[in-house]
């Protein structure tokens, strides 16, 4: 690569690195075939010399084939200064201390950093990282010792403060680096000049990045991670895109790996250093391998440990939050079967909730935050407060609003008076959510009453139900008769869909 | 249907023994158990045997899904018809069991009386709907339902993929708890035109391509 150093950067300010970023801007550039392969000859009307130094990024960031859209913009046609200044710097120089950004991270949020606290365009920097990387491995050690030392945005300490009490992890490090040192000597013994160059980077980097895996935080580890499951997993979304990467990737790495070995070695000669390479990776992994290993699987099974003891405690815990609590007042209420079973019912309802539908117990003593989990909490209140089923039955659902909190509530008091006065066993609840209102029945099958002839505490609930579901544009109706059980009916339009219609406002036939 | 009709033959199939004593015992009379079975393959074998008019069929069993006892049934016996019973709250396993082929589902808190009276309709031929599975279909056909929804696949039938206005409201009735006689009265209807719409869905429910009930049948590995 043409790149030895370009006069208007300072090395100790852009380090950027994002290997990813280069692969898919090599595989663009490559498919727009306006580029010969190699990276020294310039783009087809290109102006710029060819020489210029820094070229290479230069061209690779020109807005039309940078494989970035955030460089676009400014044209390079109004002059090379001009354009050089646009694609260099963006957005105005940031101020205070320099820290990883957490935005527009790809890997470790270094480059973007860079970026904000410099005002230089991000993909330039990361460029630089990139091309500094790969020609002499410095970006690499620069970008990983930022890593470790750089605090993240909002974070008080840098993972290097957390990793020197990691032992295991620098003790892995270690291990790490006796590994990899042997090797990267005798590569270079052997005359790989490309390869040798490269073990002092490759050596830090791969100690940090161990250390940094070990320390960083779980939505750092989190962001890494996806950027490595698009190099590595098999199917998803976007799995094609993945594998085309992932070739990709490969492809690169064995070219320019056969192309390194081939350079120094032409002929057949080539296979004796590496018989002798093989040899010796074969010594090192029989000598270091198992200890390696084990400290691998010792890391996997205390983490494996650790997890299983908390689920262990967490699934105690909310054991005996229910079961066992429903299990005491059974037991102390055991004179009263119309009370035992209410619980019994109501804590069958929870278990399965947490079993089936991922609900954890207890959950539904907060506040309901959809109209069928309001419903379900009702529900269980008015069981176990008044000892008589409730029948729920709910089509579809919605987010609850004030409106349909108000609804809930005259739900309750619907029902709550059918517990008390109806004397049935069984009360049906019926909820369905409509694109248009929400609408509640409540019925049994008790005694029933006239409603022209009420008594006066019955009529001023159904008149608190009524006024209630009223202030909030809602209607209720009661019917009722001697004997035939009684049914009221609650609708609710629905404003939240900005659609207010009270076309509800007497459905089925209750005027 | 009066009370010295020949009791219908039923047959329970439910893993738990003490449930299906109960059963037993709240049934009395009123029907005559024939069989019981407390796995798959035990219910295929005694149903082919006794071939019962009726059968309680358990949607959760160990061996596997009710619907694989009505799936390996129904194409031999058409005559043996399957009231699905249960206490499961998920609506894929009940709407799996009544795209099987079940003529009703009613839940395990069903009082005897109730239960009788179901056994006694299904044998006749009409299909039983509990307020759940009222809800259930409801759900499965809503017109716009919130959340993400798949679009309709464009049916064979495009009928079989949506309720009429009459029979959604038949089913909202039994959701809120209405029988039949009552919705009849409610709706101005005879009680023969509520059962032929119940049994209009239950077709709709079995036939329908509409993509989220084969969804839940896929899931249910049984497209």
């Amino acid at each position: 690569m043409s790149y030895r150093e370009e006069p208007r950067f300072d090395p100790d300010r852009e380090p950027a690195g994002a290997g990813i970023a280069l692969i898919a801007a090599s595989a663009k550039w490559r498919d727009d075939r306006r580029v010969d392969e190699r990276t020294a000859s310039a783009p087809p009307g290109y102006p710029g010399e060819r020489h210029f130094s820094g070229g290479t990024w230069a061209r690779w960031a020109e807005p039309d084939w940078a494989g970035d859209g955030r460089l676009g913009g400014r044209h390079w046609r109004g002059g090379r200064r001009h354009w050089l200044g646009g694609v260099i710097n963006g957005a105005p120089k940031g101020s205070g201390p320099l820290r990883r950004a957490r935005a527009d991270r790809v890997i470790g949020g270094v480059a973007a950093g860079i970026a904000v606290r410099t005002g230089v365009r991000l993909p330039v920097v990361r460029l630089v990282f990139v091309v500094t990387a790969l020609t002499s491995g410095f970006g690499l050690v620069a970008y990983v010792l930022a890593w470790l030392f750089l605090p993240a945005e909002g974070e008080s300490g840098a993972i290097a403060g957390r990793a020197m009490s990691d032992l295991r992890g620098i003790a892995l490090a270690i291990v790490t680096t006796c590994t990899l040192v042997p090797l990267l000597v005798v590569t270079s013994i052997l005359g790989v000049a490309w390869l040798s160059s490269f073990s002092g980077p490759l050596v830090v980097g791969a100690a940090g990045l161990i250390l940094i895996w070990r320390n960083a935080g779980p939505d750092e580890l989190a962001s890494v991670r996806a950027v490595a499951q698009s190099l590595t997993s098999q199917a998803g979304a976007g799995g094609r895109s993945r594998i085309r990467l992932r070739i990709a990737v490969a492809g690169v790495l064995v070219v320019s790996g056969l192309g390194t070995l081939l350079a120094v070695r032409k002929t057949v000669v080539l296979l004796r250093p590496l018989a002798g390479v093989a040899l010796l990776l074969a010594a090192i992994v029989v000598l270091l391998g198992p200890w390696w290993l084990r400290i691998a699987r010792d890391l996997m099974s205390e983490r494996q440990a650790r997890v299983r003891a908390e689920e262990r405690a967490e699934i105690a815990a909310r054991v005996h939050d229910s079961v066992l609590q429903t299990l005491a007042l059974i037991q102390r209420r055991a004179d009263s079967p119309q009370q035992v079973v209410a619980l019994a019912r109501a804590q069958e309802r929870e278990l399965r909730s947490w079993l089936f539908d991922g609900r954890a117990p207890g959950s539904m003593d907060d506040l309901a935050t959809t109209l069928a989990s309001g419903v379900r909490h009702l529900q269980q209140d008015v069981e176990a407060l008044h000892g008589i089923a409730v029948e729920v039955v709910t089509v579809g659902d919605s987010a609850l609003d004030e409106d349909l909190a108000a609804l809930l509530a005259a739900a309750r008091e619907a029902t709550v008076n059918a517990a008390k006065w109806s004397g049935a066993p069984v009360v049906s609840l019926f909820a369905e959510v409509e694109p248009d209102g929400v609408s509640v029945f409540v019925r049994d099958r008790g005694r029933g009453f006239d409603p022209a002839a009420v008594s006066a505490d019955r009529k001023g609930l159904a008149e608190s139900v009524r006024a209630r579901m009223a202030r909030h544009g809602g209607s209720a109706a009661v019917r009722s008769a001697p004997g035939e059980g009684t049914e009221v009916s609650l609708t609710m339009p629905r404003t939240a869909a900005g659609d207010s219609r009270d076309s509800k406002g007497s459905k089925g036939s209750q005027a | 249907m009066t009370e010295h009709q020949d009791p219908p033959r039923v047959f329970i199939v439910d893993d738990h023994g003490l449930f299906r004593s109960g059963v037993r015992a709240e049934l009395g009379d009123d029907v005559q158990v024939v069989g019981e079975a407390d796995d798959v393959e035990p219910a295929i074998a005694g149903i082919r045997q006794c071939l019962p008019e009726v059968v309680l069929l358990d949607v959760h069993l160990p061996g596997g899904g009710g619907q694989v006892v009505v799936r390996e049934v129904t194409p031999d016996h058409p005559q043996v018809r399957f009231l699905a019973l249960s206490a499961s709250d998920a609506p894929e396993d009940v709407i799996a069991v009544i795209r099987a082929g079940a003529r009703g589902y009613v839940t395990k808190t069903i009082s005897g009386a109730d239960l009788v009276d179901a056994v006694r309709r299904v044998a006749a031929g009409d299909a039983v709907f509990s307020p759940r599975l009222a809800g259930f279909v409801l759900d499965a056909f809503a017109l716009q339902p919130g959340g993400p929804q798949p679009q309709p696949q464009p049916s064979f039938d495009p009928e079989l993929d949506q309720l009429t206005p009459r029979e959604r409201e038949v089913l909202r009735l039994i959701a809120r708890g209405y029988t039949y006689k009552e919705i009849a009265r409610e709706l101005y209807i005879s009680a023969k035109t509520v059962e032929s719409h119940v049994s209009s869905v239950l077709r709709k429910l079995q036939l329908s391509t509409r993509h989220q009930l084969s969804r839940w049948a896929a899931e249910r590995r049984l497209a």
